[in-house]
């Protein structure tokens, strides 16, 4: 009797790409398959034994340029509860401007022989540069304000699960858009899969052209939030709060924060989500960040390492060459 | 002992003159002396050197206004004979490189090394601008005049916008007392913050922070107000935006003393050149919107812009292979500047002379240089071309020693098959 156990027992699949580097480009067949497999996750990670072997011998390379302990974190239990050796590898962006590229680290881990690279860094195209010069699969774990594909495919099972599907629910993103890898990749993934997107946020706070992205844009939280079915809240970084993006944190909070009077306008069962790390009192009411019968905040960090072992899985299945 | 070169069975092409004609072309001690259908007939040349043209055109050799040679102070990236290599084996016989050199172009010793090192060369002629502002603060003028007679052809902060208005009102007035051309490149900084392509849907897409339009458009706009307090002349470098070209359209037509510029890219390119991130394509402007780029072929077309420069910016793969915000800007363009230009005669946009005149006689009048045109005394700068072999741009040919240019592999019609530099030949398809 042995306690390691298989993957999940899902129709055999071959996801066509070497790499997940953004959700722009993915079909819905590519995206279900990737959630149908993260669903089997879920159940193995409510185990007490949750360990299985499906990446044994494998290594997988967590190479993050920039700060991130939760999406690291994830990762880390992603590939270890599926039986992978996991290096964590933080490069700090000052000892690249030392000497060595980023392209000379990769070149550097390459060597080792990783099977899945995971990557992270502050500027957009990053990710995809990097894929270019390894023969690994690679995994965008977020580059600059460009794609986070990882975070939208968590929340979408997220939503899934709570409503059984995607298609025809009204999502309301609000925040700062433009600079929101996560608003990017939601948004591909969402409309990709049928349902309505609105974005809310002050002009500041959108990128030009954005209504080209087939959402529908508002600059009211109450307007941009009725009829509602999911509230997607974003993170502000606090530094453009103060200056040309907007006045301050005060005025912000009160016109584009989420409390239950502006959530009143949604639908009475919409629930909240957010990506974290959350600014409490600056983009969300405190108190309504932790109601757990509105916000789904603690499964989406439950549903990340479930999708996090599908990616991780798909593409080491994957055989395409580099 | 003087020293004759015949150039037999050329189709002449003079746009300075509108001179399109079969005929032969004699060189005598670096000047043509005669040229013409009917010279040599009945009687053969006596020189000692014959060169069968075999009816291709010789033209003036192109003159490059807006070149960086890096150097002093970059020859890693590129070198005064290595752009002179590119030079001779893009056509172009004559350069004005920008002043933003380590050390900058605001001393007449360094204008003076610029020039012994050309001659040293015995390449490609090679001029310089002197920068407006010392050490490009935008702050004090420069001796300009000194400068002017030490050999700079005209002053500019080269790739940094002249902000103060002040500044540029002193300056433009100052200049004017000597009739001296100040160089702007029109970019308003602050609204440029942190972007790195143009702004708008593709930028959006890439997650990248664009660059408004209307950061050229304010700068010329705001230029051209003050050239109509202090006179003189003003010339504003690589237009790329439709708003910018029609503010000096208005500014011409009310009779202000302006000309401006474009380079090749911001006619054969627009912002979907950027692609999945290609730095190559990572400019300063940017490349714009295909409504931009149509505008800048209408420009040229109806003689608002007056100039093509190749705006010559080499970098080396360490500066270029980069996540696209880290990459520097610039685009290498004295290889490419004929092929590219002679698109805009392949397209129906411009006749061949016309075309031609963009980068031959126009910045030679420009710059009040003595070249750029086929006639009796002037100096022997020829180029000899095919304007329709076709062809593809292969960055493996480059003699430059930076290799950024976004035309690699592009399909193009037209090549160099000789340049001459006073008489001299300086490349040679051949050789």
């Amino acid at each position: 009797m042995t306690s390691v156990q298989s993957a999940p027992d899902i129709a055999p699949y071959r996801f066509p790409h070497r790499h997940l580097l953004g959700i722009e480009g993915l079909s819905p067949t590519e995206i279900t398959a990737i959630l149908d497999l993260a669903d089997a996750y879920v159940a193995q990670n409510r185990r007490p034994d949750k360990k299985s072997d499906v990446l044994r011998g494998r290594t997988i390379i967590n190479l993050f340029f920039e700060n991130s302990t939760r999406t690291q974190t994830s990762f880390e239990l992603a590939g270890k509860r599926l039986g992978g050796d996991v290096l964590n590898m933080a490069v700090s962006t000052s000892s690249i401007k030392k000497g060595e590229t980023m392209i000379d680290t990769a070149m550097t881990l390459n060597a080792m022989h990783p099977d899945v690279l995971v990557v992270r860094h502050p500027d957009a195209g990053a990710v995809q540069l990097l894929s270019e010069k390894v023969t690994s699969a690679v995994i965008n774990a977020g580059d600059g304000r460009h794609e986070h594909p990882t975070q939208a495919l968590l929340d979408a099972l997220t939503i899934l699960r709570r409503r059984g599907r995607l298609e025809n629910l009204t999502v309301a993103i609000c925040g700062d858009i433009m600079h929101s890898r996560v608003a990017r990749s939601n948004m591909h993934l969402l409309s990709t899969m049928g349902a309505r997107v609105r974005v809310v946020a002050p002009r500041t706070l959108l990128p030009a052209e954005i209504d080209r992205f087939g959402v529908e844009v508002y600059h009211d939280m109450r307007e941009g939030l009725t009829d509602c079915d999911i509230v997607m809240m974003l993170r502000l970084q606090t530094e453009r709060m103060r200056g040309t993006f907007v006045p301050s944190i005060r005025e912000y909070f009160h016109f584009f924060g989420l409390d239950r009077e502006k959530l009143s306008y949604a639908k009475d069962d919409a629930f909240v989500m957010h990506p974290g790390p959350m600014n409490r009192g600056v983009e969300i009411d405190s108190e309504l960040a932790d109601d757990i019968d509105r916000s789904v905040i603690r499964d989406q960090v439950e549903m990340g390492v479930a999708i996090r072992m599908a990616c991780l899985d798909i593409l080491t299945r994957s055989d395409i060459p580099n | 002992m003087t020293k004759r070169t015949a150039y037999m069975n050329a189709r002449l092409l003079d746009p300075a003159n509108g001179l399109d004609q079969i005929g032969n072309l004699l060189v005598e001690d670096g000047k043509i002396v005669d040229l013409g259908p009917e010279i040599f007939i009945g009687s053969p040349p006596t020189a000692e050197q014959i060169i069968d043209c075999a009816g291709h055109c010789l033209s003036p050799g192109l003159f490059d206004i807006r070149v960086q040679v890096r150097e002093p102070g970059e020859e890693h990236k590129e070198s005064i004979a290595s752009a002179s290599q590119a030079a001779a084996a893009g056509g172009v016989t004559a350069m004005c490189c920008l002043p933003n050199t380590e050390p900058v172009i605001d001393d007449v010793s360094v204008i003076e090394f610029i020039a012994r090192r050309a001659r040293e060369m015995k390449s490609v002629k090679l001029f310089c601008y002197g920068t407006l502002t010392r050490r490009l603060e935008g702050r004090e003028l420069t001796e300009m005049a000194l400068l002017s007679e030490t050999g700079a052809l005209a002053f500019t902060d080269g790739i940094k916008t002249l902000r103060d208005p002040l500044v540029l009102r002193r300056a433009l007035s100052y200049a004017r007392t000597f009739d001296i051309l100040i160089v702007q490149h029109p970019e308003e900084e602050s609204l440029v913050d942190d972007g790195v392509m143009n702004e708008g849907e593709v930028a959006t897409r890439l997650g990248l922070a664009g660059i408004p339009s209307i950061a050229e458009v304010l700068i010329v706009e705001r230029d051209l107000r003050i050239l109509s307090l202090t006179g003189g002349r003003y010339h504003a470098a690589h237009l790329s935006t439709a708003a910018a070209i029609d503010a000096v359209r208005k500014a011409k037509h009310d009779g202000l003393n302006v000309t401006c510029d474009t380079a090749p890219h911001y006619f054969a390119l627009n912002e979907t050149a950027v692609g999945d991130y290609r730095t190559f394509a990572k400019v300063s402007p940017p490349l714009r919107s295909e409504a931009d780029r149509r505008a800048v072929v209408e420009g040229l077309a109806d003689g608002t812009i007056d100039v093509i420069a190749s705006d010559h910016a080499p970098h080396d793969e360490d500066s270029k292979r980069l996540p696209f915000a880290q990459a520097e800007f610039g685009i290498i363009g004295l290889e490419t500047l004929l092929p590219l230009t002679l698109e805009l005669y392949h397209n129906g946009d411009l006749s061949l002379l016309d075309a031609l005149a963009k980068i031959t006689s126009a910045p030679a009048d420009l710059l009040r240089r003595p070249f750029g045109r086929l006639q009796k005394g002037a100096p022997a700068d020829l180029l000899l071309f095919d304007p329709n072999k076709p062809r593809q741009i292969d960055e493996n040919t480059f003699r430059s020693k930076s290799k950024n240019s976004p035309f690699d592999k592009r399909p193009v019609q037209g090549c160099v098959i000789r340049t001459v530099v006073e008489g001299r030949t300086v490349y040679s398809v051949e050789a």
